[in-house]
């Protein structure tokens, strides 16, 4: 079978949605307002509802058509609406604060991405599908751009974005493997954890025990006595 | 008919549905909680008798017998110090039942951990028990208990993340020889064919599993939400995040392990275990000296102890194998029982300060007895089972590896005097005032309900150290010789 090989359809279109999601885990990186993170969040989301939907298509799994409408759904509609109304309600603080400079970031973004790759290709060189491969690295350079997001921000809803976007490379690494199975019960489960962080950070914002949502904040307390 | 294991897993949940639907009418709940935990140590005593091997997605063998065992009991314990120190908690009703119902969750997400075949049912098992502790520890929902969660939270979020990750890789080393669909997930199956799997998928697949699931275990350096996790959330969770949520997460590496080492040229596992258990050893030997609050104090002690176990599963072979899980499940049975001490202390003297609990034994002889016994006990004194297991470890290093014996002992140590001077500070000397919490131990038989589960707690560990039945002695050894 050669559907998964440079130059098919198959690879290449699974290739570039890969492509766009890793792109906006850049985007994710540089944007200095709280709105184009969530925007940018938005559009992985659905790039990745494409991915997986794709991918359904490709191994004619029909599960993963399942697994592209929730992360559609949840990811590229309700979390980022969920998550405007919280910025809108809070007001102000709609600048991002970073720990890190944009261009370091991106530079640290450019670095972990080669990290992925030289750590990935050779090691799945013997066995695995081109496609899986790719897949694989791409989806790990997500995970780590999204750990990236979350150190480099001090604000709590960009580190939950951070969060959301390590798990959008998740999914991505998990619908690009053929036949995995429970594909769909894993991230729908993954997909309750986030739910409950974003849920976590709104149930905060609401008892409003916390004046901000800079995470810095909550250093002052507790810690070791 | 449902078979035996899904049942325990079942039980507790259908138990959190009931805890989350019923009115939370005075003593209701809580002894709802005792009864569905008394049930639960039913099922898994008697899945001891039940035959070893894979069904489905769960697997029984004589690695996950014991602490299926053990975390039933500790469960079951807990949901009774529980009951007692519930009115002092002062939740209202919503939290109180979301407290319960995340209990119940917790123990069906523990029980199903421990029995998973399937790598990816244990991940969302782990998943599970997370949500449920990070619900529990934010109960108070003071900006202390919130700060602790969220970094609970966002640590184990990620740790997580990187675990499933691992699993994926897992599945991709095994897929071009399993092929498609369920067995490219379960252990059994996984472990089988190791061998001829790609071993360098296998070995990235063993990193991201360590790394992820090594947060959850509170390995140093992935430690750092532990300590305030079990100092702020309610009392009685200490017991069940220390007993038993750091032993699934230890043994999902170890099944992770297992797999791995099946394979000749994949990175030798062993190592690094052994480092980030020695790691873990010393970092928490000289963190122990700097402890003013009481349960931060002993959380540090768990990190110490996760690490000893790593340690002697690390250095590998069906002794240190043993020690490790002689340790472990001593470790579980020995800092419950602090933690119920601790905690009704703290309840008593409105404090948990180390400075603000002092002389118990004099003032609560039983209360104070147990403490000091228990942290002897956590200390590596006879007649405990972490005695058996520290023992057995140290002398297995001391004939294999010589030169490891300087940092290990060294860790063991200066763990031991920090907790023989908290042992002091806490238990012996002129007592400190009480201060009761409104509502501390008012049911009828008052401070019964924590000395009861610290000495049982106690006198089963001393059983496990030195009497431990013939049938259990078997089982654990025949778990030493599950993971090579």
């Amino acid at each position: 079978m050669r559907v998964n090989s440079f130059g098919t359809p198959a690879y290449d279109v699974a290739h570039l949605l890969g492509g766009g999601v890793l792109l906006m885990s850049f985007l994710l990186l540089y944007q200095r307002r709280i709105g184009g993170v969530i925007n940018a969040f938005a559009v992985q989301g659905a790039l990745l509802a494409a991915a997986a939907a794709w991918q359904g298509w490709v191994q004619g799994a029909p599960g993963l058509y399942v697994t592209a409408a929730i992360a559609f759904a949840a990811k590229a509609v309700l979390i980022p609406i969920a998550l405007r109304v919280l910025v809108g309600r809070l007001g102000q603080h709609r600048a991002v604060e970073t720990a890190l400079g944009v261009g370091a970031s991106l530079l640290a973004a450019i670095l972990l991405v080669g990290l992925s790759v030289m750590v990935v290709l050779p090691v799945t060189a013997g066995s695995a599908t081109p496609l899986a491969r790719v897949d694989m690295t791409i989806a790990l350079s997500v995970v780590l751009l999204g750990m990236l997001a979350m150190i480099t921000r001090r604000n709590a809803i960009s580190q939950v974005v951070g969060l959301l976007s390590l798990e959008n490379g998740l999914i991505l690494g998990a619908v690009g493997v053929v036949g995995m199975p429970l594909v769909v019960e894993l991230s729908t489960a993954a997909l309750v954890l986030v739910l409950a962080v974003v849920a976590g950070v709104v149930v905060f914002q609401i008892r409003e025990r916390l004046d901000t949502l800079d995470t810095s904040i909550l250093d002052r307390h507790g810690g070791e006595a | 008919m449902m078979p035996l294991p899904w049942i325990l897993v079942f039980l507790p949940w259908l138990g959190a549905v009931a805890l989350a639907a019923l009115p939370p009418r005075g003593r209701g709940p809580a002894m709802l909680n005792i009864a569905v935990s008394a049930v639960s140590l039913g099922l898994a005593l008697a899945l001891l008798g039940h035959p070893h091997g894979e069904q489905g997605w769960t697997r029984i063998d004589a690695l996950n017998l014991p602490f299926l065992a053990v975390s039933a009991l500790v469960g079951l314990t807990t949901a009774v110090f529980s009951a007692a120190t519930m009115a002092a908690e002062r939740f209202d009703a919503l939290r109180a039942r979301a407290y319960h119902a995340a209990f119940q969750v917790f123990m069906g997400a523990q029980f199903l951990a421990l029995a998973a075949d399937n790598m990816g049912v244990m991940w969302v098992a782990i998943e599970i028990a997370t949500l449920a502790c990070v619900l529990m520890v934010a109960a108070h929902g003071t900006p202390a208990a919130v700060q602790a969660a969220w970094r609970f939270f966002i640590l184990c979020g990620v740790g997580i993340a990187l675990a499933l990750f691992g699993t994926i890789l897992l599945y991709l080393a095994a897929q071009p020889v399993i092929g498609s669909g369920d067995p490219g997930l379960s252990w059994a199956a996984l472990r089988a064919v190791a061998q001829r799997c790609d071993g360098g998928v296998l070995s990235l697949a063993f990193v991201f599993l360590l790394v992820g699931y090594g947060t959850k275990a509170g390995l140093v350096p992935l430690h750092a939400w532990l300590p305030d996790a079990e100092a702020e959330g309610p009392l009685p969770i200490s017991a069940v995040l220390s007993g038993l949520l750091l032993n699934a997460a230890l043994l999902a590496v170890l099944r992770a392990e297992a797999i791995v080492g099946a394979h000749p040229a994949a990175l030798p596992a062993g190592p690094f275990l052994m480092g980030l258990g020695l790691l873990s050893v010393l970092v928490a030997a000289f963190s122990l000296w700097r402890r003013g609050d009481a349960r931060r104090l002993f959380a540090w002690s768990s990190i110490e102890h996760v690490g000893i176990a790593a340690f002697a599963f690390g250095l590998g072979g069906a002794a240190a194998n043993l020690a490790g899980i002689v340790h472990l499940l001593g470790h579980s049975l020995v800092k419950s029982a602090v933690f119920f001490a601790v905690g009704a202390a703290a309840q008593l003297k409105g404090s948990q300060r180390i400075a603000d609990i002092g002389g118990l034994a004099a003032s609560h002889p039983a209360l104070g007895w147990g403490l000091a016994l228990g942290i002897a006990a956590l200390a590596g004194m006879p007649p405990f089972a972490l005695f058996v297991s520290e023992f057995r470890l140290v002398a297995e290093v001391a004939a294999r590896q010589p030169w490891l014996m300087l940092p290990l002992g060294l860790g063991l140590l200066v763990a031991a005097a920090a907790l023989v001077r908290a042992l002091q500070l806490l238990c012996l000397g002129p007592p400190t005032p009480d201060r009761p919490v409104p509502g501390a131990f008012e049911l009828p038989g008052g401070l019964a309900w924590a000395v009861g589960p610290v000495w049982l707690h106690l006198a089963l560990a001393a059983v496990l150290g030195f009497a431990a039945p013939a049938g259990f002695a078997a089982l654990l050894a025949e778990g030493a010789r599950i993971l090579g």
